[in-house]
């Protein structure tokens, strides 16, 4: 375990994520994409930490990317739930255009 | 040596759980197999000492896969187990962005000389990262309170079809039936 | 260069030693050992309700668990196995997991210097683990018992988490060993009253039971368990009473002051507190409706986390005021 290994893996999950990122069209797939390329990130951060400079500030660093993760989800699942009702809505309007 | 050979374990399994994610055809395993790449990682995180910053990504992870889960039965409307499509648009520039961003990470990661590690962690981490959070980076703390606090918010405004307001009237003088669908928010 | 438990490193007070993980079955035999005899209370009073003799429900566990063991696997169409056993058989594990952390004497498994946040992922993982119970199957009834349960862990969960947090500084320590010797002087419990009665509450949501158990209620059709057969039912009825045994044994180590008490051993005072709490969380159980989650999820977010939060100010206020 070096920090080269630690930084290969990390690349590795974060490749997968890119892929996933811009190849899935379901909304929620795509953040699937992000957060796995969060997660590489997380884990990149602390093999930069623990491998060149064990200080605290780099834990607040890793304590703030969990934070962002956190964030990027709720705020996707909120637009994706708002994007989801006013689609249905559509939706159901233009059936009822029809009926008429 | 023990060490090497949980990371090894560990990274592979992080990996494989990752492009699992892209590979399963249930969306049920989809989210759980990103569960586990993350618990993977957390754990990875104990080997560095990180004991709080582990255990706490594996906890919000695996809380936050259980909800995703639900989402991810909501809004793909349909169960491609049972309707097998394909759910990916552009695959091979896609995967050839990938490869191509393997690569540098890659190259990056084992060309770049990096420097020797200076300092030692601190005797106890999980203290060390209160007192900094309490002292020097109190700034950070601060800063990510709002953050979260504006995105409860948001996230609700974006969310919610219906406020109280809507349901019980401007001055909330309303009467509101508790086992309506809707009566837990009120 | 690391290792994933640091070296015993107590503050004050006993020194917790850290066992090797060799111990870990005496411990799941002593966790399944009080789990089981919760169990066969239970079982007795359901008797006595009934008016049965004590006798025969004190053995419908053990008679249960023999026909489980011999029953054939039930199967349903398009079940996705894996995740269905995986939840199924995880509850037992996590219950294991939870108590590794939990100081057995001067003994424990796990001395991780975070025991408490390493309970509260576990009770967190338990959300998975009904989950997909619920979802493995392909069964609509189960699916709705497994939707219920996260409806109601968003409910218990935050509470939960506050109410760990109050004596984790109440001790100046997440490590389960130091909570333990803070407690020398007074027990948690007296000062922190309201969080030990939202811990109780976890406890019984996380195990799914009593007030909390309507993932598996009867209007259901079982929920959960609905499709359950044979070993994974045991499994899955085995790991919640496994669960509410080891909630008791940490709501004891976080409240009750651990293995503290005159005359005998620590051992044996940690197990006779975790049987009490244990006792009295089953008699309590018994004696209280089932709750629909919506009501649960307004109460908790409502009025309960408002109060834990007070409670949390308070213990924080006291610690500043000791100084």
């Amino acid at each position: 375990m070096t920090l080269q290994t630690v930084l290969l893996v990390a690349a590795a999950l974060f490749s997968v994520g890119l892929y996933g990122a811009i190849s899935q069209q379901v909304v929620v797939m795509v953040m699937m994409g992000l957060e796995l390329m969060l997660n590489a990130v997380v884990l990149a951060a602390g093999g930069f930490w623990w491998f060149l400079s064990p200080a605290p500030d780099g834990q607040v660093l890793l304590l703030v990317v969990i934070t962002a993760m956190t964030v990027e989800m709720a705020m996707g699942f909120a637009v994706a739930t708002l994007l989801h009702r006013t689609r249905n809505e559509d939706m159901t309007d233009m059936a009822t255009d029809l009926a008429q | 040596m023990l060490d090497d050979v949980v990371f090894w374990v560990l990274a592979v399994v992080a990996v494989a759980a990752g492009v699992a994610v892209f590979r399963v055809d249930s969306m049920a395993r989809a989210t759980y197999a990103l569960a586990v790449s993350f618990v993977a990682v957390g754990l990875v995180l104990l080997l560095f000492d990180l004991q709080f910053l582990g255990v706490i990504t594996v906890l919000m992870m695996v809380m936050e896969m259980a909800i995703m889960a639900i989402y991810m039965i909501m809004f793909m409307g349909m169960n491609p187990a049972l309707m097998p499509m394909s759910m990916v648009h552009a695959k091979r520039p896609s995967l050839a962005v990938a490869v191509v961003t393997f690569v540098v990470l890659a190259s990056g990661a084992v060309l770049i000389p990096w420097p020797s590690r200076r300092g030692a962690p601190a005797s106890d981490l999980t203290v060390s990262l209160g007192q900094a959070l309490m002292g020097s980076k109190m700034l950070v703390m601060m800063t990510v309170s709002a953050v979260l606090f504006a995105t409860i918010i948001g996230a609700l405004v974006l969310a919610v079809p219906r406020g109280r307001y809507d349901r019980l009237g401007d001055d909330l003088r309303g009467r509101v039936d508790a086992d309506q669908p809707d009566g837990a928010g009120q | 260069m690391s290792e994933l438990a640091s070296s015993p490193t107590s503050t004050a007070g006993i020194d917790v030693v850290q066992t090797s993980a060799a111990w870990a079955p005496l411990a799941a035999v002593l966790l399944l050992a009080t789990a089981s005899a919760a169990a066969s209370l239970d079982g007795g009073l359901a008797a006595r309700a009934e008016g049965r003799s004590l006798r025969s429900g004190m053995s419908a566990p053990w008679a249960e668990t023999a026909r489980l063991f011999r029953q054939r696997r039930r199967t349903t169409l398009a079940a996705d196995v894996l995740l269905w056993r995986v939840g199924g058989a995880s509850l037992l594990v996590l219950a294991l997991l939870k108590v590794a952390v939990v100081p057995f004497g001067r003994w424990t498994l796990g001395d991780l210097s975070v025991g408490v946040v390493w309970f509260n992922a576990m009770d967190v993982a338990v959300w998975a683990a009904v989950w997909l119970a619920g979802w493995g199957p392909n069964s609509a009834s189960s699916l709705v018992g497994g939707y219920r349960f996260l409806a109601l862990a968003l409910a218990y969960e935050l509470p939960l988490m506050f109410a760990l947090t109050a004596p984790a500084v109440g001790a100046g320590s997440l490590r389960v060993g130091d909570v333990v010797a803070a407690q020398h002087d007074l027990w948690f419990v007296v000062w922190m009253p309201v969080a030990f009665g939202v811990f109780c509450a976890g406890v019984v949501g996380f195990s799914v039971w009593g007030p909390l158990s309507s993932p598996l209620g009867p209007d259901l059709g079982g929920g959960v368990l609905a499709e359950l057969s044979g070993i994974d039912r045991w499994l899955v009825l085995a790991g919640r009473w496994a669960l509410l045994t080891a909630g008791s044994a940490f709501g004891v180590t976080l409240f009750w002051g651990g293995g503290a008490g005159p005359a005998l051993p620590p051992e044996l005072w940690l197990l006779l507190k975790t049987g009490l709490l244990l006792a009295a969380l089953v008699l309590v159980q018994r004696r209280l409706p089932t709750l629909r989650p919506p009501r649960v999820v307004r109460a908790a977010w409502l009025v309960v986390l408002p109060l834990v939060l007070l409670q949390l100010l308070v213990v924080s206020v006291v610690v500043v005021g000791r100084g």
